[in-house]
């Protein structure tokens, strides 16, 4: 089989040494971690070597022998590294030597036993050493449940290899120690102040966080809110949802367990950012609303906008009353129809009058909630809507109720005008024998319903279509929400900053060949697209989508049965 | 346009060049949206029109160069690690994709039939974890530059006698 030797680019430019790292004998592949440089005591390097293994539980080994000469090859140097062979008993021994900075290495392999006499083709591997360390593999979902240990990719054994000898790295060339290692962090280890501050900071942060959640959610489950009224307005508006959606958020930043993997490491740090983020743009919406005195503005403006809705519906109900579109209407019912939505309409008024001298101080007190975050505002200005068109909804209600009760009362009644009857127990349609007189009233009750039927559909038609509206408008905001909420912002910010760390696969290039000597490859990172990366990482959501698909709500529309077209993760299923 | 190259004995790269951006179509093209902008604002004596025309020729020319033109498939065998597949396209975006050598069953040539033809494409088995004898996924190669039967015979044959390497080979010990 071919050989393959993972060599890091960083040691290219090494002293002679010894090579150490992992021999992967069912790939016939060799992964080299460092160089160990001259003199050294070869028992020594067998113990430091064995406690190295202890700790990252991966079989690191002397693997062969690296020789970089300035000046022409040594024959004295090659059989001391031969030599060496036979201390560091290792199969098979491998031998890269670099001659006077060319670029083109010859590797050669010593076996002991050498059942096969002929020439193994060996490939060199170059990898960068540091992102492969820190980046992690993202195979695709269907080849990484059910794979044995031995039917590993090559790949993430490689990975797996690099990323758990972080021990190996930590010893640099300024260490004292009794062997003198090469790698990427031999020049020194690198470290941030601002992040170990951070580190330190934080433990306390997260304790007094879980103090003030943990206070949060007695009051919040106090016996007081749970009464009736209260808990039924809190589970209609969206505001009181997003803010428990956002506690849960805050208790899992907060939580002192460590994250375990790096799933759910990534998870923390997707929702703090989400949470920066988000109370970020809600500081500047507030700021941007109290500069000028916008509140007042809005406050002075959502009073005549609440009558001008309501003008225009009584223009439409006078629209309706008389002779809408040509149709010609009931007159009796159309006038009780009308005047009884328009008393509605005029009590709502009274309302909205009588709360007027308030609505600026009200207004100037939710604006402030919008520090909590812009979903919190874009959640209140949804159920401000909400409010607003309330009456909206009451008259798609009334519309709707009337219209199902006359279809169903005439369905029933077309019934018994074939004669035939609805068997509950079975059911089923089944034929049934009417009297003279239930006959007559039937027949009499059908004919008025049928021919009094255009007049409510009609209304009906127009209170659906504006409710229709107003939910139209809702759903935006709420989708808008759900965007902000789900969208994994560090995940594509790392993707964008630092690509490497996540991988989708490793990518080859072929670099300059010479006859002779064996293949150069170089192995890059290929970095997972932003496609799956928002899918894989995306922060589940209380989202609402569409309850019923478009036929059902179409029979639904049509029997005037009353839609609730958004659900809601959690709500009990009607 | 097949180019090979052969790195090693184990190692080889067959690159197939896809049909250039005709200047004729793009200038065609170019010339009908500019005159419709124009006619539009003949009609309606609004500046814009011209200005969105001209940002949208641009940027649906962008678009096109980095997304959707592909300018090069090239496939890279290396024996015993695996098999990747890179496009390369005409704005210079590469997209690669590397399969091991452990998922890969074999390299056929299949058949479809596309309308009123019979094509030929490439494609690479991946092997089924679960299944030995089975077949999870097929990987289809070339599809943008479509090399014709001869081309896609040639490159099959080389990428059978990397393939037969690794059933040859001894096991290591």
């Amino acid at each position: 089989m071919v050989l393959k030797v993972f060599f890091p680019t960083c040691c290219s430019s090494a002293e002679s040494g010894i090579l150490i790292g992992r021999w992967i004998s069912e790939q016939s592949s060799a992964v080299v971690l460092a160089v160990v440089h001259f003199p050294f005591i070869p028992v020594q390097v067998k113990q430091y070597l064995s406690q190295v293994q202890q700790v990252t539980k991966i079989k690191v080994s002397v693997l062969g022998s690296w020789s970089n000469s300035k000046r022409e090859k040594e024959e004295s140097l090659s059989k001391f590294l031969e030599d060496l062979g036979t201390i560091f008993a290792h199969e098979p021994w491998i031998q890269i030597s670099k001659e006077r900075d060319s670029k083109f290495w010859s590797c050669s392999t010593l076996q002991k036993e050498s059942n096969s006499s002929k020439e193994e083709e060996i490939i060199l591997v170059y990898y960068d050493q540091r992102k492969v360390m820190l980046s992690q593999l993202h195979p695709p979902a269907n080849t990484s449940t059910d794979c044995k240990a031995d039917d590993a990719s090559k790949l993430t054994a490689v990975f797996d290899t690099v990323a758990n000898s972080k021990i190996l790295f930590m010893t640099d060339k300024y260490d004292d120690g009794p062997v003198k290692l090469t790698h990427w962090q031999s020049d020194g280890v690198e470290a941030s102040i601002i992040v170990e501050l951070l580190k330190q900071a934080s433990v306390p942060v997260c304790l007094l966080l879980t103090f003030l959640l943990s206070l949060t959610s007695v009051v919040c489950k106090s016996r007081m809110l749970k009464f009736w009224p209260l808990s039924f307005l809190w589970s209609k508006l969206s505001t009181c949802e997003q803010l428990g959606h956002r506690l849960q958020h805050l208790q899992i930043i907060s939580s002192s367990k460590k994250a375990q993997n790096q799933t759910q490491l990534m998870r923390k740090a997707n929702i703090f950012v989400s949470l920066l983020i988000d109370v970020a743009l809600g500081i500047l919406l507030m700021s941007w609303l109290y500069r000028k005195s916008r509140i007042g503005h809005l406050a002075d403006t959502l009073i005549p906008v609440a009558d001008h809705i309501a003008e225009e519906l009584q223009d439409l109900l006078q629209w309706l009353m008389g002779a809408p579109a040509g149709l010609k209407m009931n007159r009796a019912l159309d006038q009780v129809l009308g005047r009884f939505f328009l008393y509605h309409i005029h009590l709502w008024i009274s309302y909205i009058h009588l709360m007027s001298p308030f609505i600026e101080m009200i207004l100037w007190y939710v604006g402030l909630s919008a520090c909590l975050g812009l979903t919190v505002a874009l959640c209140i200005l949804s159920d401000i809507i909400a409010l607003l068109t309330f009456h909206i909804y009451c008259f798609y209600v009334y519309g709707a109720r009337l219209y199902c009760l006359k279809v169903y009362g005439l369905s029933s009644l077309w019934r018994l005008f074939r004669g035939k009857k609805w068997n509950v127990l079975r059911q089923r349609v089944d034929s049934c024998s009417y009297d003279l007189d239930q006959l007559f009233i039937g027949t009499l009750l059908f004919t008025i319903l049928l021919f009094l039927l255009p007049t409510t559909a009609l209304y009906y038609l127009v209170f659906t279509l504006l409710r229709l509206l107003v939910v139209v408008v809702q759903g935006l905001i709420h989708l808008l929400v759900d965007l902000i909420d789900s969208l994994p912002l560090y995940s594509i910010i790392l993707r964008f900053c630092r690509s490497y760390r996540l991988a989708a696969g490793v990518k080859f290039r072929v670099l300059e060949q010479k006859q002779g000597k064996p293949l150069r490859l170089l192995m890059q990172i290929n970095p997972l697209s932003y496609g799956s990366l928002v899918q894989r990482y995306r922060l589940p959501t209380c989202s609402c989508y569409p309850k019923d698909s478009w036929t059902s709500l179409c029979r639904k529309l049509f029997f005037g049965e009353l839609i609730y077209p958004w659900k809601h993760k959690g709500e009990k299923q009607d | 346009a097949l180019r090979r190259r052969h790195h090693s004995a184990s190692c080889r790269e067959l690159a197939v060049r896809a049909p250039r951006l005709q200047l004729r179509a793009l200038s065609a093209l170019t010339s009908a949206v500019w005159l419709a902008a124009y006619g539009l604002f003949v009609l309606c004596e609004n500046s814009m029109v011209l200005s969105a025309a001209i940002f949208i020729t641009l940027i649906g020319l962008i678009v096109y160069l980095h997304f959707v033109k592909v300018d090069q498939e090239s496939l890279l065998i290396i024996g015993s690690l695996g098999i990747q597949v890179t496009s390369s396209y005409a704005s210079g975006k590469e997209s690669t994709t590397f399969i091991e050598m452990s998922q890969v069953k074999d390299v056929v040539i299949n058949e479809a039939i596309h309308m009123q033809k019979i094509i030929y494409y490439l494609c690479i088995l991946i092997r089924d974890p679960q299944d030995p004898q089975g077949v999870s996924e097929v990987v289809p190669l070339f599809q943008s530059s479509k090399p014709r039967l001869d081309c896609l015979i040639e490159v099959y044959k080389s990428c059978q006698e990397i393939l037969q390497q690794r059933e040859t080979s001894p096991q290591s010990s």
